[in-house]
């Protein structure tokens, strides 16, 4: 409106009046975008240091007691002697139950709700009740797996009770995970599948999984990451605090060389035997606790990368 | 030829010499969205091995009614469809509910708007199709592949990068692969949703271009914005507004004697 009247007028006003004015609102915009951005590295700062802080000083304390011993050995009565062999391997093995478990079902469960249950006030009722399900203590998936997998399952406290428990944990993160996952595949990209006569099946598993891989790898492994930092509910269905064997080996020499009784082994994880450490009064165990704390840290960084760099990898070959 | 009884608007009328034979023909075909009615009792012809525009402005319901065509409205809920749409020789109503949309869409291919080959590679986009048809032989889908990307003219740009990723492809390159995906498939249809409104002026002309030649092969309809673009390809135009077929007939006819002042106010530009 007032450039085309400006052009139609022969000389225009000149706008110095208005451009002192509108100098001055930028730069009052830019002062309060400085202190905002100012603000905003504080917190990171904050939210940085305190995690390195934590790290630095488990690290202080526990990497005297790094060593290839620490990780070969069985717990014991004399801490320098004492090592975290059947804690590791506990919490690799509960994590390969709740792999095993938790991910097809989460990722099932997630293609139902998106891309096959009919929109109601049933699938809304899901949806809030699987988003909450996320923020319930983990003890009270203890107690619930302590009833069902331990006394009514007949599983006793064992490696397949505890990756069951984990993997009911962390099922809600994989399903939300996946379902935004899901949901980030353009409709677009549907219809071009569809529209070839893919039916809903061949679009799912030829299009939408692939393409939503990414999101839904970091999706289980953040969840896998929770898991295996996971204590109470582990302590809740019993595990032992400890352990001087370790289960029996999942592949044999003899036929059929697959051997599941380690499934039903009794057993401990990292967590419980960093508690376990940390509860005794000798000052030498608590350096055992750290050196056992930065064992699971690194494991739990370890899991992150590699979550980062599928998600990367995956992202990399894919463009709307 | 026309079977069903006159609509109200004009009917295509030939200048000189029999009408092509009929591939499909809406009859009374209405489609709501819920309880809104987008599309109301459209009677037209689609002649074979011709190219049919779908002009009108926004909000018209041309898309509505190309996407009729291979029931893409079944992906969505509250879609519901009145009437038919016969395809010929075999005569079966496509939208009938005994008629499974995977079928339809089998027969008929469509090109969308934004071009959008899968993240996939040139060779999987064109195979996909045939792959969704059952074909798995190697030396089937090369052969195929290359005619498909052939009739797309874009076999010369992509013969030697078969395995690179398609969004690799300029855009104009992309939409003539997704035109290869779906003429891999030997569509009896092709649907093109105004495949170059995404496009820079040289690509579309050679979209435009491609469409002329295709029409040898398989019969063509399509909706398009741009007027200019319906009367170059098109050999047949209907005039739709509000969910309405307003005139159909030959494009000359339409663009040179529009039977109705509303579509000359909209061709002339006085209108839309």
């Amino acid at each position: 409106m007032d450039s085309t009247m400006s052009r139609a007028s022969t000389a225009a006003p000149s706008r110095a009046p208005q451009l002192q004015d509108m100098r001055a609102l930028i730069a009052a915009g830019k002062r309060r975008q400085v202190m905002f951005a100012a603000l905003g590295l504080f917190c990171t700062t904050i939210a940085l240091l305190t995690l390195m802080a934590a790290f630095l000083d488990l690290l202080i304390d526990g990497l005297p007691r790094l060593s290839i011993d620490f990780l070969t050995n069985f717990p014991s009565r004399r801490a320098t002697e004492a090592g975290i062999l059947s804690a590791w391997v506990g919490s690799a093995l509960v994590m390969l139950v709740t792999m095993f478990a938790g991910v097809p079902l989460g990722i099932g469960a997630a293609v139902y709700l998106e891309e096959y249950a009919k929109k109601s006030w049933i699938t809304d009722i899901i949806e809030i009740n699987v988003t909450n399900l996320a923020g319930v203590p983990s003890i009270v998936y203890g107690l619930l797996a302590l009833g069902l997998f331990v006394y009514q399952f007949g599983f006793g406290q064992s490696v397949l009770s505890a990756g069951l428990t984990l993997a009911l944990l962390i099922l809600p993160i994989v399903i939300v995970a996946t379902r935004e996952a899901l949901r980030a595949v353009p409709g677009h990209m549907r219809e071009a599948a569809y529209a070839l006569g893919a039916t809903r099946w061949q679009m799912i598993s030829g299009h939408l999984l692939p393409y939503s891989a990414g999101g839904i790898m970091t999706g289980v492994i953040i969840g896998m990451a929770r898991a295996i930092g996971e204590t109470a509910p582990i302590i809740t269905i019993g595990a032992l605090t400890f352990i001087a064997f370790l289960p029996g080996s999942p592949i044999t020499s003899a036929p059929p060389f697959i051997n599941f009784d380690w499934l039903f082994a009794e057993f401990t994880v990292l967590p419980i035997q960093m508690f376990n450490w940390v509860s005794r009064p000798d000052k030498a165990f608590q350096l055992n606790a750290a050196a056992a704390g930065v064992i699971l840290l690194v494991m739990t960084l370890a899991m992150n990368a590699c979550a980062i760099y599928i998600r990367y990898q995956v992202r990399k070959k894919i463009k709307w | 030829m026309v079977s069903t009884p006159a609509p109200e608007v004009a009917s295509a009328e030939p200048k000189g010499g029999p009408l092509p034979p009929i591939k499909t023909e809406a009859r009374d075909l209405s489609f709501y969205y819920g309880s809104f009615q987008a599309l109301k009792n459209l009677n037209m012809p689609i002649y074979q091995h011709r190219v049919t525009a779908l002009i009108g402005p926004s909000g018209c319901g041309k898309s509505t009614f190309l996407r009729c065509f291979n029931r893409m409205h079944d992906l969505y809920p509250n879609n519901r469809y009145e009437g038919e749409i016969r395809l010929l020789p075999d005569d079966v109503n496509l939208l009938a509910k005994s008629v499974d949309p995977i079928e339809v869409r089998m027969r008929i291919g469509m090109v969308f708007q934004k071009p959008n080959p899968f993240p996939k590679t040139i060779y999987e986009n064109v195979a996909y199709g045939l792959r969704v048809r059952g074909l798995s032989s190697k030396a089937m889908l090369d052969d195929k592949i290359e005619q498909a990307l052939r009739a797309a003219a874009l076999w010369d740009e992509a013969k030697d990068r078969l395995q690179d990723l398609a969004f690799n492809l300029s855009g104009g390159q992309q939409q003539r692969l997704c035109i290869a995906r779906a003429l891999a498939t030997d569509p009896e249809l092709l649907l093109f949703d105004e495949p170059t409104s995404a496009l820079d002026p040289i690509a579309t002309a050679s979209i435009e271009e491609l469409m002329a030649g295709l029409k040898e092969k398989v019969t063509i309809l399509v909706v398009t914005h741009n007027m200019q673009q319906a009367a170059r390809v098109s050999d047949y135009t209907a005039y739709m507004y509000l969910g309405e077929l307003m005139e159909f007939g030959e494009t000359d006819q339409i663009f040179i004697k529009p039977k109705r002042k509303e579509t000359e106010d909209y061709i002339t530009g006085r209108f839309g």
